[in-house]
């Protein structure tokens, strides 16, 4: 079976966002960019499945400008067999993330697409789901556990604890915090990532309009809190708790 | 304009979620409502009383008793054919359904609202909440997901829409609900509990963790919520997460016990009312949101908390 994986180059999670003054965004000059977490998750189990006998092919897919690369190099680094990058200068929203990769999963007609259920740039949460959604595929969002057979099983990290659906393959899966923690790249698979074939594409050759849906009108930082005071002692904890009618 | 929301309910009650999608729906045109289930006909009666609810539609079918994606997506995209927008709460369910909705209706969702500011503009988190963005939509019809802390609820009384049956389609048969490992809890639920004890990694252990925050939580009648790093590290179980990429919430008094405030746990708690916080490390940076901090230990702070409360 081929796996598909999507990844996307943001902001590195450790980075704190910094508002542009002109409010027309968030300021990504000479920010560390990395690969998504979720995304970085979703390798990682696409390599599992791998490992397990299950999965035979790794193809590692990004939507973005060029040096999108070093994500997808990333990705090989991991345990990726190969890579696309469709590459665009544009802002893409998940809607035409999900059409390019519909047409790309049509091409190599993957068992199984795995996602980062959400970047953390842009925060929609809706690429999987709107893939699955293209493809007429069923979808495993927020997965904790994935196992594939001839289908696939996925526990699902929901409000009210945890629920399993199984899924007809193929299938698409969106990963959530808990399914499992990445590995690092070692240096010789960085090495040897290298060498690794990527081909290049542009959205154009999937016939897909990029234009957006959604305009930014401005952006601006969110109404700080102010610091408020600190108690001495517990007492003074309760009777603050009192004051504020919560405790009898 | 007409404006659908898909009402979020497990089979016989209503989830409090769905009562500020209404409001915030309400700020778009006339509000209907869509319960989908099997033998939901009672939450549809339930769902035509809530204040500001102009019509119920109600699909009913095995099919849809799980509320799988693959079966709902198409009954609302048929619907939508006579609505103008369709909203849903931001929450699991919501996220799951919503943008398949909308790749079907070939339309950009806007994720996660934090206001309505025209038929068209709305304003929305991004980074985690380190930034909000105002957005338009140039789509005819619009996908919207609500945040739901940050509009009022609507009153579950008061309202006498009229309920319509509508066709439920086929089964997909692409998907089957397997089971629901549901946590167990005589305690309020986070999204909707008015105080939330929560504990961070400094908790050290499970046991630890719950043999302190329980009888807290007992003491107050609250919820209790968890850092992500508690969860990873297995203290509690992932539906107790609050932050980012876990549950947005906004009681009236939020105590933080052991947890630094690390930016994706800030976004998930910084519109409670009052936020309380207990810390060890005075620098945390939790103490830079917090209405009211202790500086302490919270093994000996929880405990005398719990018995002088």
């Amino acid at each position: 079976m081929k796996l598909l994986v999507a990844v996307k180059r943001v902001i590195d999670f450790n980075v704190k966002p910094r508002v542009k003054m002109d409010g027309s965004g968030v300021d990504l000059a000479n920010v560390k960019m990395s690969m998504n977490p979720f995304d970085e998750i979703a390798v990682e189990e696409a390599i599992r499945l791998k490992e397990k006998g299950v999965a035979t092919e790794i193809v590692a897919v990004s939507i973005g400008p060029a040096k999108a690369q070093e994500t997808l190099r990333t990705a090989l680094a991991m345990g990726a067999d190969r890579a696309i990058l469709v590459q665009t200068d544009e802002e893409v929203e998940p809607l035409a993330v999900a059409k390019i990769l519909a047409k790309i999963a049509e091409e190599e007609q993957p068992g199984l697409v795995i996602l980062g259920k959400q970047a953390i740039d842009d925060d929609n949460n809706a690429t999987g789901q709107m893939l699955a959604a293209l493809l007429g595929w069923p979808q495993g969002t927020f997965a904790s556990k994935i196992e594939v057979s001839d289908s696939a099983t996925v526990t699902r990290e929901v409000d009210g604890g945890l629920e399993t659906v199984k899924l007809k393959l193929p299938a698409v899966v969106t990963t959530d915090l808990r399914l499992n923690e990445p590995r690092y790249a070692s240096l010789p698979n960085i090495m040897k990532a290298k060498s690794k074939p990527l081909a290049t594409k542009s959205p154009g050759d999937y016939g897909v309009d990029v234009a957006r849906r959604l305009e930014t009108l401005k952006v601006v930082e969110p109404a700080k809190r102010q610091a408020g005071i600190k108690v001495g002692s517990v007492d003074e904890l309760v009777e603050r708790l009192h004051g504020l009618g919560i405790a009898k | 304009m007409s404006v659908l929301i898909l009402v979020e309910h497990d089979g016989s009650h209503i989830k409090d979620a769905t009562l500020p999608t209404v409001t915030a729906a309400s700020q778009l045109g006339e509000v209907h409502v869509l319960v989908v289930g099997n033998n939901a006909d009672g939450v549809a009666q339930a769902a035509a009383k809530i204040a500001g609810v102009a019509k119920v539609h109600v699909a009913n079918s095995p099919a849809l008793e799980h509320q799988l994606a693959e079966a709902v997506a198409p009954v609302v995209a048929r619907l939508m054919e006579g609505h103008d927008a369709f909203v849903a709460p931001a929450t699991t369910t919501g996220k799951n359904i919503a943008p398949r909705v909308a790749a079907l209706l070939d339309v950009m969702q806007v994720t996660d609202i934090l206001s309505v500011e025209g038929p068209d503009t709305f304003t929305r988190p991004i980074y985690a909440g380190n930034a909000i963005a105002t957005v338009k939509s140039k789509d005819a019809k619009k996908v919207i997901t609500v945040r739901t802390t940050a509009f009022e609820k609507a009153a579950a009384d008061g309202g006498s829409a009229a309920v319509e049956q509508v066709d439920a389609g086929g089964d997909p048969g692409s998907s089957s609900f397997v089971g629901l490992e549901a946590s167990k809890s005589e305690r309020p639920e986070l999204t909707s509990a008015k105080v939330i004890v929560s504990g961070g990694r400094a908790f050290g252990s499970s046991e630890q963790f719950h043999a302190l925050l329980d009888p807290l939580a007992d003491k107050l009648g609250a919820g209790v919520g968890a850092s992500r790093a508690a969860v990873d590290a297995g203290y509690a179980p992932n539906d107790y997460q609050v932050g980012q990429t876990g549950k947005i919430v906004a009681p009236e008094v939020y105590i933080a016990i052991g947890i630094s405030g690390a930016i994706q746990h800030l976004a998930g708690m910084k519109d409670s009312k009052t936020i309380i916080a207990i810390n060890k490390d005075e620098e945390a940076p939790i103490f830079q949101v917090a209405d009211i901090g202790l500086v302490g230990d919270l093994f000996k702070i929880v405990p005398e908390l719990t018995e002088k409360l």
